[in-house]
């Protein structure tokens, strides 16, 4: 427990204080940014498909997917 | 498992806390000269616009807080122009079609240069989508915002008086 | 340094409260400095028209999305979602007759964006005539490491009131806790992965009827009864089912998407299950994402298989042979396989009024079910032996979105 919480705030520290550096810069996020990599874009579709497939397995949970996007701000 | 969360949460605050800079700050030294194609097809090189005050913005066709900055950067540029400022959008897409499909809807009237290879962003150390660099009449970057929320156009317009007036 | 002791003094606060843990992550988040920012989910509007037709069960109805920026910081929406349900499943008609029910369900939310964390809560009601339910969802997401990585953690408390039709007191409370993890990582200017693990815990309360009679209802369906073979017709017989009254479970995904040399994107998912039932079960998806002009479609395949609850028998050896006995298909062991397909059009991609842009969707998947151990009873003959049970499903979904 307190390995993960060291390991986390040693992963977090770098991160504004130091100059590390992100190897995808936000200018380069063209692709990331294309509504196609978003494989969860329409949420009515989503949610109605996971809510579905619940009700007719015994497999539930982790739904939610990945980030990408465009990154501003 | 609830220890386990409460942990994670704790982390990722503490994580939250370390200096992610500031939205607007203050910043020194020469902008960094460059020259790109424009809209026109004609060259521009930001050092010809000495003795202006500068805006530089750098956006993207597929950033949504740029697009939302635009008409409000149109705004500014109109209501000062005519002072000795004017602004040049950096388009940093790697394909410009996307960007002049954007700008056939979006009429701004000032310059736009097209930075395909991202030197220039590279150069500015571009690190957040949009970026907004303002630039006194001697060429010295004085103001950087990054990213763009409703309201920084009233800071944008303070710092430019400010410029202006100098 | 100031910091580092407020954040000591938070911290050992933070471990003796159980709510401490929405409080804490409020307080540590709003003394970061960030003014910088992710974005808000986008604003839209979506009217779904949904429809599952598969097994002797149809399921239709809408569903209405809304979504607003409350303010520059906060976006909140509103979904109101129903099921229109003919049932007339193998289940149904082994027990007894077909029926409709009407379900509505609703839900409310609040995203609100500081610095480069997103807080969201919500609230869904499911109400049907013989199933109430509430739940409240809290989530927080992170991004960090120059917006390449973001870390989701969620929450979510739920209550079912569990009854039968023409019942007017209730025979089972529910009380559910989900626990989720996520951190999603962008590994190029093409590739993102994503992790997700959620623990999932149900625990149910049989209630008394107004004699004071335990109801015998704990996390099972109400309706369904296990079957056992009776020596004295030598057929079967049908009891109701007797389930523990706890459930723990674990699901843990990996997904990624890859976009390809041209326009063009690949997606897929794998899910590990387990739980506390003795049930395994694993999941892959693919979908591959193709854009022509003013279309994007989807293509997608879906292959699911989990193997059976411990207590799990389509024919018991004899009435109450063990304590805990069921017979609902959705703990047997089984394969399903399905393949879909999504067309979208882009409309008013230049704005039209105080519209930005707009979509038409119409979408179709398959679904073939393939059970190991649960045998179609009505066929008749001698119990075990009848053919095991499959069925293949058709859904549509067609819906407009519009975005403002």
């Amino acid at each position: 427990m307190r390995l993960l919480f060291l390991l986390m705030i040693s992963l977090g520290i770098p991160q504004g204080c130091s100059s590390w550096q992100p190897w995808v810069k936000p200018y380069e996020r063209s692709n990331l940014a294309d509504p196609i990599m978003n494989p969860d874009r329409d949420p009515v579709s989503v949610d109605y498909v996971a809510h579905m497939h619940k009700t007719r397995q015994a497999s539930r949970g982790a739904t939610g997917g990945s980030g990408g996007g465009c990154g501003c701000n | 498992m609830l220890k386990l969360l409460r942990t994670i949460v704790i982390a990722v605050s503490l994580m939250g806390l370390c200096a992610v800079p500031a939205s607007a700050k203050t910043v020194s030294g020469k902008a960094p000269d460059f020259t790109l194609k424009s809209r026109s097809g004609h060259n521009l090189r930001i050092s010809d616009y000495r003795g202006q005050v500068m805006l530089i913005n750098f956006w993207a066709s597929w950033c949504g807080p740029c697009r939302q900055e635009m008409p409000l950067l149109e705004n500014l540029y109109k209501r000062y122009k005519k002072l000795g400022f004017t602004i040049m959008g950096v388009n940093v897409d790697t394909d410009s079609t996307k960007a002049n499909n954007y700008l056939k809807d979006m009429s701004v009237t000032f310059p736009i240069v097209y930075d395909t290879t991202n030197a220039v962003s590279k150069r500015y150390n571009v690190n957040a989508m949009p970026t907004t660099v303002i630039v006194d009449r001697n060429g010295n970057m004085r103001f950087l915002h990054q990213g763009y929320k409703p309201g920084y156009e009233n800071d944008y317009k303070k710092e430019v008086v400010q410029l202006i007036k100098e | 340094m100031g910091q580092a002791v407020v954040v000591a003094v938070i911290k050992s606060m933070c471990n003796k409260l159980l709510s401490g843990i929405i409080l804490c992550s409020i307080i540590l988040l709003g003394l970061a400095q960030a003014a910088q920012a992710t974005v808000l989910p986008e604003e839209r509007a979506d009217v779904m028209y949904h429809s599952y037709d598969g097994g002797g069960v149809t399921v239709s109805g809408p569903s209405i999305l809304v979504r607003k920026n409350a303010s520059t910081n906060t976006s909140v929406y509103y979904n109101y979602y129903i099921d229109h349900i003919s049932s007339a499943s193998l289940d149904v008609l082994t027990g007894g007759s077909p029926y409709t029910e009407h379900r509505t369900e609703q839900s409310g939310g609040i995203d609100y964006l500081h610095g480069k964390t997103t807080t969201s809560l919500s609230y869904t009601t499911s109400v049907e005539n013989d199933y109430k339910s509430g739940t409240l969802n809290f989530n927080l997401s992170q991004d960090f490491f120059g917006d390449l990585s973001t870390l989701t953690l969620g929450y979510t408390h739920g209550k079912d009131l569990v009854s039968r039709r023409g019942l007017s007191y209730d025979l089972s409370e529910i009380s559910r806790q989900n626990y989720r993890v996520g951190f999603s990582q962008i590994l190029s200017k093409n590739m993102v992965v994503g992790l997700n693990w959620e623990t999932i815990t149900d625990d149910a309360t049989e209630l008394r009827d107004n004699t004071g009679t335990l109801s015998g209802v704990t996390l099972n369906n109400p309706y369904r009864a296990y079957s056992y073979y009776d020596s004295t017709t030598g057929q079967r017989g049908f009891a109701p089912e007797k389930y523990p009254n706890t459930h723990t479970s674990n699901a843990f995904a990996i997904n990624g998407s890859y976009y390809l040399p041209f326009r063009a994107a690949l997606h897929g998912k794998v899910k590990f299950y387990q739980d506390s039932w003795g049930i395994t079960a694993t999941t892959y998806q693919l979908n591959y994402t193709y854009p022509l002009a003013s279309w994007i479609f989807d293509f997608r395949t879906r292959w699911y298989s989990q193997s059976k609850a411990d207590f799990y028998s389509d024919l018991f050896a004899r009435q109450d042979e063990y304590t805990f006995m069921a017979r609902d298909r959705e703990l047997a062991t089984f394969q399903s396989t399905s393949i879909g397909v999504t067309a979208s059009w882009d409309f008013a991609k230049n704005g039209w009024g105080w519209v930005d842009k707009g979509s038409l969707n119409v979408s179709f998947d398959h679904m073939e079910f393939d059970y190991k151990d649960y045998r179609n009873a009505l066929v008749g003959g001698t119990p075990g032996t009848e053919p095991l049970y499959g069925y293949g499903a058709d859904i549509y979904q067609l819906y407009v979105s519009i975005w403002y």
